[in-house]
This record gives C-alpha cells, structure tokens and sequence, in this order.
C-alpha cells in the first residue's frame, strides 16, 4: 500500500462521494456553533423549511459576544444579547445541547471541546470560527467554515470541499528556558510569513512537538491558520489519549480500547509525501513578540523591529503603514517598549497550563501600576480549576483580578476593548489594526511574556527574572 | 437561498492598491452582530470608509465619486483573517459582483464564491496593469466572463484566463448553491453513517 499522510487517511475515511471535477463530499463528526456565525446559517435552514439534520453531532455555546463580568445579569448589549437569545432559541428548535452562560460546561468554543471529551482522535470538525483549527490538536482533521457552510453541516452533516495540500512542519530539539508553543507557533509564522501556508493543511511533527503538552499542542493548532493554512494537526500518542481518557464525553470500557486501538494507527506512514515541509531547530527559538500588524510579524524578544530595508514596493508601502498604526520606529528594541494594557485568555492561551505560568511568574511580584490588566479564563471548567488550584489567590495578592470567561478582548466584540492608541501585550492570536478595539495596538505573545509585561509595564524578557 | 446566476459582466473598476487587506478591515468585528444577512455593504471597509466622527473619508477610494463599479480590485492576499462570512456579504451587498486580485486567502475565496461573488485571481503584473489603466482612467472598463474564463482589460485589448473550479463555475452560471446539491443526496449519506 502506497504510505499516506494523517491527513489523507482520516480525509478519505469521510468522504461520502467525490463529485465529478469538484469538491469531495466530507462527512463532519462534529459541528460546533457560537452565536456569531450561526443565526444567518439556522434562518436559511428554516427558509428551506428545514431542521437540523443530526443535532446530536452539534454542540453549542455563546462566547464571543458575552461580557467577563456579572455574567449573571441580562447582557446589556442589545445587538449581543440578540444574538445570544438567537442562539438559545435556534438550539431549543433544533434539539441542539447548548452550553449556556449559566452551564458549568459554558466557555470558548474550542476550549470546551476538547476539555469535555467532545473532541477526539480521527474525527472531523468544524465550527463558523477560523480557530477551529485548535481541534487539530488531537489528531483530527479541524477547520474553520463560512457560515453558507456551518448551513450545509446544518442540512446534511456534510461540506463540500476540495481536497487541501499537505504540507509538514517539523520543529526537533529541545526548547529553551520560557520558550513555549506560542512562541514556536509565532516563530513558525514569522519564518513562513502570514500567507506561508495557504492552501495547505499542516501537520506538527518532531521531537520539540512531541515535547508539547495537550494544552501546548492546542496553542500551536490554534496559531497554524494564521499561517494562511487551513488547519493544523499533530498525530495522536500518549500524552493525547492520556488527556482523552475519562472526560466526560470520552468513550468509555470497551468502547475506549476499540477507539485506542483505532487512533494507534493515526500518523503519518514512513514516506508519506507532503506538498511542502519545512524543518526548525528548537534552539533557535526565544521568547516571541509581535510588532506589527499581521502575526508574521513578530521578533525574538532580544531582537530589533526591522527596518524594512529589503522591502519595495507595495511590501514597503505595507510595512510602513503597520509599523505606522503601531507607532512604533524601525531599527528600535522591541524590549522596553511601552505597555498600557494586558490580556490572557482566547483560545489560544485560555487554558489551565496558561493561567498556572502567568501565575508562577507573577507570584511575588506586583502588577505595575499604569498597566491594566484582563485574566480571562477560557471556559467555567478552566476557571473552576484556577480557583481550586488556589491561583486566584496568588494573582490577587500580585494586583490582578479574575475576569469571568469567553472570547473577550481577542476580538472585542463585548465590552473589554483596549483603547484607541493604547499598547496592549496579548496572548490571543491576531494582532490586526483594529482587532482589540477600533486604534488598538496589539503585540501577541506568550502568558510569561504577558506576565513579564504586566509586571514591569514594558515589554520584557522572562528569562531576565 | 439559492444564488444569483453570473454570465457576463462588462463594468468599470473600484481600486484598492493594498496589500493583505483582512477581513477585519472588509468588515470590523463590531459590526458582525447581526442576525439577518442585511446592510453588511454599509459597513464594507468601514474603518477606512468613514472617519471617526462617522462622515465619510474622503481619500477612501469609495468616497470618490469617480471611481464606481461592480468589480473590486483589491492588492496581493486580499480576505486573509477570519473565516467571517460577513465580510464576503458586505462586498455583495455594496454591489460588487466580482473581486480581482493576484492572491485571496482560502477561506475567503470559498466564502465569496458561496454567496454568488465570482473571485479572479490574476498575476501580479495584470493586477499591476489594472491599477495603471484605472489610475489614468477611472471610466476604463473591464470585462468578466464566467464561460470562457477570461477577464479583459477593454482598453488595453489584454486578456487573461482565470481558473475557477469547474464544479462552482456551473453552480454560478445556473446560479445553485451547494445545499440544493448536498440534500439530493441525502440517502448516500445516510449510507454512509451506516457503513
Ligand atoms: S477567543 Fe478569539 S479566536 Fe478564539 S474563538 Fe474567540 S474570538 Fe475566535
């Protein structure tokens, strides 16, 4: 048999039929939905005089309109508590599980997935929101869709879709003090650019990937669209069916060893061909930061903002006007820079693991004064855990506050914009103009980096404390 | 919702020399909160488009009255970012029918094509020759044609094939959506569950 990608055998395993010089028809496991991009998709459904077609494979929650306080009162947004009262409706009228603001289970959409169970091995996902990517983590084929196509998995639990490329990134070695998967996927981004992986789909291989923690592989899943890839994925092992087993929606005795026998078998085949690779040394990569405004655009922490010297013509036309929006000046150290504001949560650094290295850092130490600061959990589960792992604690008494969770200023769509002009330190994953609030100046970067920053109030190196 | 069926279209041009243009500048994030896909096209480039104190930016191509056309022409990676549908609509709905560029991002380009937009990916000096032609000539009109695959600079008598998958080529000249398809073969995939 001819050695096929992970991406290849879980791909053909779902597609139902191949249309005729277009796209294949791929079967979906799992359709995860959010107020957002889901209303037009559910109105179309019912002007076809339509009803979900397998609700039992969809699973919904609101998170990117919903405020991180007082979750408990009516949303006082009206156009947000629309769509979130949409949602709630469309889910009652579809026989749809919802995951309301007032469910223990409640939380960033791809965050909640995973830590339930929902997400496995093997499977198919999708959801209306580019990040779905995050999924890819456990060796499943995850992507973003449009919301014609969150109507198509609505009406028939298949999309349409034309067979991507493959591509595989391997990053071998060991990773050096505080380097974390944010700072590999934002090194990886700055190597390839912002548009380096388009029309591919990606699998993270090598020892320093290996290396990764569950929640490290989702940050780095998460990152790979911003890339231009469609997705992102890292075979499945050990540490993968480890964090599987025994969630909630995990299968369970018998069912569990034929599901372990089957996801054994998930990787790449000696010689499998990819469409492109590229290889990275784990030693090459420090803490990361952004600069600009696209998360290609980032520099080891040590490093200078370019001075665009290289570029011409309408590459230089863009570099000017980012660097322009961001204020700040070719050729000066990004270390030092000035910082108003900063923001853990998303779901790229929304998890346990993030809160417990923001925590560790700060611990003895004092918020500086002129920063403002926004810990936002990924989910109630994430939060439950922070509390009883007495992280509250630690971060109160170092001058922060605990926030209640949902997508918050990663896009903020709710209340929690940084100001116009303001530089805010992000643990989300895109930095582009506008993105946290209209004239936000947004540098991503890991949650020890966003620590460093919260502590000193300019951007700065962990490995100096 | 079925989509608009597109043959032919002869138009003039609305230029946007820039490069990466994101979704979150085709449509801000603050104004996805609809739901209902209606009036996306007023909020179209809106940070670029109006200033802040809402009255519109003069030096925004879009203000000036003479660029117009149903043809947007956008510089290299046009629609990368988010997988927002939205930001597809809003250039629907401020009356584009088609959007040329030398690059698109990939989510975007299914986007657009599912909503009845026809995206022309042309190379960069094409692109380049667009932006020159309208430059000296706002009133200089192009052609697009979805049968033959060709979009023509009228003026400069160049012409160019595009590629566009020929599955979605039918679907855009009969004007169905992929739904349509999708539930005529409902029994397949019922079958396939099974398997
Ligand atoms: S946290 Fe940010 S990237 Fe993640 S789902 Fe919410 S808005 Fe999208």
């Amino acid at each position: 048999m001819e050695p096929k990608t992970l991406f290849d055998k879980i791909w053909d395993a779902h597609v139902v039929k191949q249309v005729k010089d277009g796209p294949d028809v791929l079967y979906i496991d799992r359709h995860f939905i959010h107020e957002v991009t889901s209303p037009v998709a559910f109105l179309g459904l019912k002007n076809r005089g339509m009803k979900v077609f397998r609700p039992q494979n969809t699973i919904a929650t609101p998170d990117h309109n919903v405020p991180t306080l007082e979750q408990h009162l009516p949303i006082k947004e009206e156009l947000s508590r629309l769509q979130v009262e949409a949602l709630k409706q469309n889910c009652a009228a579809n026989d749809i599980q919802m995951y309301g603001l007032d469910h223990k289970y409640h939380g960033i959409v791809h965050i909640i997935g995973p830590e339930l169970g929902v997400t496995q091995p093997g499977m198919t996902i999708v959801c209306g929101d580019s990040h779905t990517s995050t999924h890819g983590a456990f060796g499943s084929i995850a992507f973003g869709i449009g919301t014609s196509e969150v109507e198509m998995v609505f009406a028939s639990q298949c999309i349409l879709q034309p067979k991507p490329k493959k591509m595989r990134i391997s990053v071998d070695g060991i990773l050096g003090k505080d380097v974390t998967a944010k700072d590999i996927a934002l090194y990886v981004i700055a190597q390839i650019s912002a548009s380096g992986g388009t029309g591919h789909f990606v699998e993270f291989a090598g020892s320093a990937i290996r290396s990764l923690s569950m929640e490290g592989r989702m940050t780095l899943c998460n990152m790979s669209i911003e890339c231009g890839a469609r997705g992102g994925m890292i075979a499945p092992d050990e540490t993968t069916f480890a964090y599987v087993n025994g969630r909630e929606f995990a299968p369970k005795g018998e069912e569990w060893d034929q599901k372990l026998a089957q996801w054994k078998l998930l990787k790449s085949d000696d010689g499998a061909v990819f469409d492109a690779e590229f290889k990275f040394d784990a030693a090459d990569i420090e803490p990361m930061i952004t600069y600009g405004t696209n998360p290609g655009m980032g520099i080891g922490v040590s490093g200078s903002i370019p001075t665009g010297e290289n570029l011409i013509g309408s590459d230089l036309i863009t570099f000017n006007k980012s660097l322009e929006y961001m204020g700040l000046n070719p050729g000066d150290k990004i270390k030092g820079k000035k910082v108003d504001y900063v923001f853990i949560g998303s779901c790229t650094n929304g998890r346990i693991e993030d809160f417990r290295l923001f925590a560790q850092f700060v611990k003895g130490k004092q918020k500086a004064e002129s920063v403002t600061a926004w810990i936002v959990p990924g989910s109630k589960l994430v939060e439950q855990q922070i509390r009883e792992e007495g992280i509250v604690e630690v971060l109160e008494a170092a001058g922060f506050a605990l926030r209640q969770p949902g997508c918050s200023a990663c896009l903020a769509m709710n209340e929690d914009k940084i100001p116009e002009g303001k530089y805010a330190v992000s643990t989300s994953n895109r930095n582009f103009e506008g993105r946290q609030g209209p004239g936000a100046r947004t540098m991503l970067a890991s949650p020890l980096m966003v620590a460093a920053a919260a502590v000193t109030g300019v951007v700065s190196d962990p490995r100096d404390f | 919702m079925s989509i608009e069926k597109f043959q032919k279209l002869v138009s003039t041009v609305v230029p946007l020399p820039i490069e990466n243009v994101d979704t979150d500048q085709i449509i801000p994030a603050r104004f996805l909160k609809a739901v209902e896909r209606k009036g996306f096209g007023d909020n179209l480039f809106r940070d670029w488009r109006y200033k802040k104190d809402g009255t519109p930016n003069p030096d925004f191509v879009m203000n000036q009255p003479h660029f117009s056309g149903r043809i947007l022409v956008g510089g290299k990676n046009f629609g990368s970012g988010s997988s927002r549908e939205h930001a597809a609509w809003a250039i629907y709905d401020a009356g584009f029918r088609v959007v040329v560029s030398s690059f698109f991002a990939d989510i975007f380009k299914s986007n657009v094509l599912n909503c009845g937009l026809l995206p022309v990916q042309v190379s960069e000096e094409f692109l380049a020759g667009i932006f020159e032609t309208v430059e000296a000539d706002p009133t200089a009109q192009f052609e697009v044609d979805l049968e033959s695959q060709t979009i023509t600079n009228v003026k400069a008598g160049a012409s160019v094939k595009f590629d566009i998958n020929s599955y979605k080529k039918e679907c855009l000249l009969n004007g169905y959506d992929d739904i349509d398809f999708l539930i005529s073969i409902e029994k397949e995939i019922a079958a396939f569950e099974k398997a």
